[in-house]
């Protein structure tokens, strides 16, 4: 019987870490920002050269960053999530704060023009600086960060209604709450 | 046919020659420059260190992604800043996590990374040990065996007869 048992256990052992491995997502690579501080960037406005969008001035509210360009097509496939996400998030928060990743700034604002502008701001991040500090390895990324500057929260990859409704939304309620409270 | 053989073969090399030379084109798409032989090392020592997050598999010197390209860039004019080895890693880490290394440290959240192999290498050994020890004790032929006498008794028995034991 223990002849059996062993060859029996190895095996499970085996498959267990196989079944787990493949269950992993290889491009979620666990982010060092969680629960440090958001990094600060100024940058241009997409919007308006003239004007910088400062982060350091959300503090104190909730807010989202969502790093994006119009040369990457999953975020293409969120936009409309992303439209449908920016409805739902209270006035009061901070909103989503586009950054637009080395994009050609033109075609950027076409194609929010086009196809409506889920962000409360977008800076312009032509030369990945802000990229870089924020950890950011592809788009879309999405961050969730809280009233203290904190991040909360990474999403690598196209967000979905399913993850907004599950994870992002109860999320951003309970950062929220002593806010309002 | 040797012919073709030799044309095919040359083909083969032609074309091997001009993959190497392809990559290592790859290879070299925005070398950054240093006056410094020291600081130059330094830099082709890094880059080699830090793995490229967007193709994974590759290391900064290797891979032609953008992203790639901006850490090289950051690496260079970091080296050029004076920051020291330590100080640009550090850099990379607070950024991009353990995972950008490829080299990952030693500490808790990687010791069956670090120590899993040599302890399956010792199990490997302490099973494989076993298992010999085992077959010595089958094989030991002091032991009595009812079987074994059995065919002596039959061989004995053969011998008497005189004919071939087989």
């Amino acid at each position: 019987m223990s002849r059996f048992l062993l060859p029996l256990g190895i095996f499970l052992v085996i498959a267990t870490f196989l079944a787990v491995g493949l269950g992993l997502n290889p491009r979620e690579i666990p982010s060092p920002l969680i629960d440090r501080p958001a990094p600060v960037f100024r940058l241009p406005d997409l919007h308006a050269a003239d004007r910088v969008v400062d982060v350091a001035e959300l503090k104190g509210r909730v807010w989202l960053l969502n790093v994006w360009g119009t040369w990457c097509p999953n975020c293409h496939l969120e936009h409309p999530v992303l439209m449908r996400l920016a409805s739902q998030l209270p006035d009061a928060s901070g909103g989503i704060v586009g950054l637009n990743w080395k994009d050609n700034s033109a075609e950027a604002r076409r194609l929010l023009m086009r196809t409506g502008n889920p962000y409360r701001q977008v800076a312009v991040d032509q030369a990945g600086h802000a990229a870089i500090d924020w950890g950011v390895y592809g788009a879309p990324e999405t961050f969730v960060v809280d009233a203290s500057g904190t991040v909360r929260y990474k999403f690598i990859g196209p967000l979905s209604d399913a993850i907004v409704a599950e994870e992002i939304m109860p999320l951003v309620s309970r950062l929220m709450a002593p806010v309002q409270g | 046919m040797v012919r073709r053989r030799s044309g095919t073969g040359l083909c083969s090399l032609a074309l091997s020659i001009g993959l190497l030379l392809a990559t290592a084109a790859i290879a070299n798409v925005d070398p950054a420059r240093f006056e410094d032989p020291e600081r130059a090392a330094r830099y082709a020592v890094l880059i080699k260190e830090l793995r490229c997050l967007v193709c994974q598999n590759q290391n900064l010197a290797d891979s032609n992604a953008e992203l790639a390209q901006d850490l090289r860039h950051q690496v260079s004019s970091m080296i050029k800043d004076g920051k020291s080895d330590a100080q640009i890693v550090e850099f990379m880490v607070q950024r991009y996590g353990d995972f950008v290394l490829y080299r990952p440290p030693f500490k808790a959240k990687t010791l069956v990374l670090w120590l899993g192999p040599a302890l399956l290498l010792l199990v490997a050994i302490l099973v494989g040990w076993r298992a010999l020890q085992r077959g010595r004790v089958s094989a030991d032929l002091s032991a009595p065996d009812p079987g074994r006498e059995k065919a002596r008794r039959l061989l004995d028995a053969g011998d008497e007869k005189g004919g071939p034991p087989c």
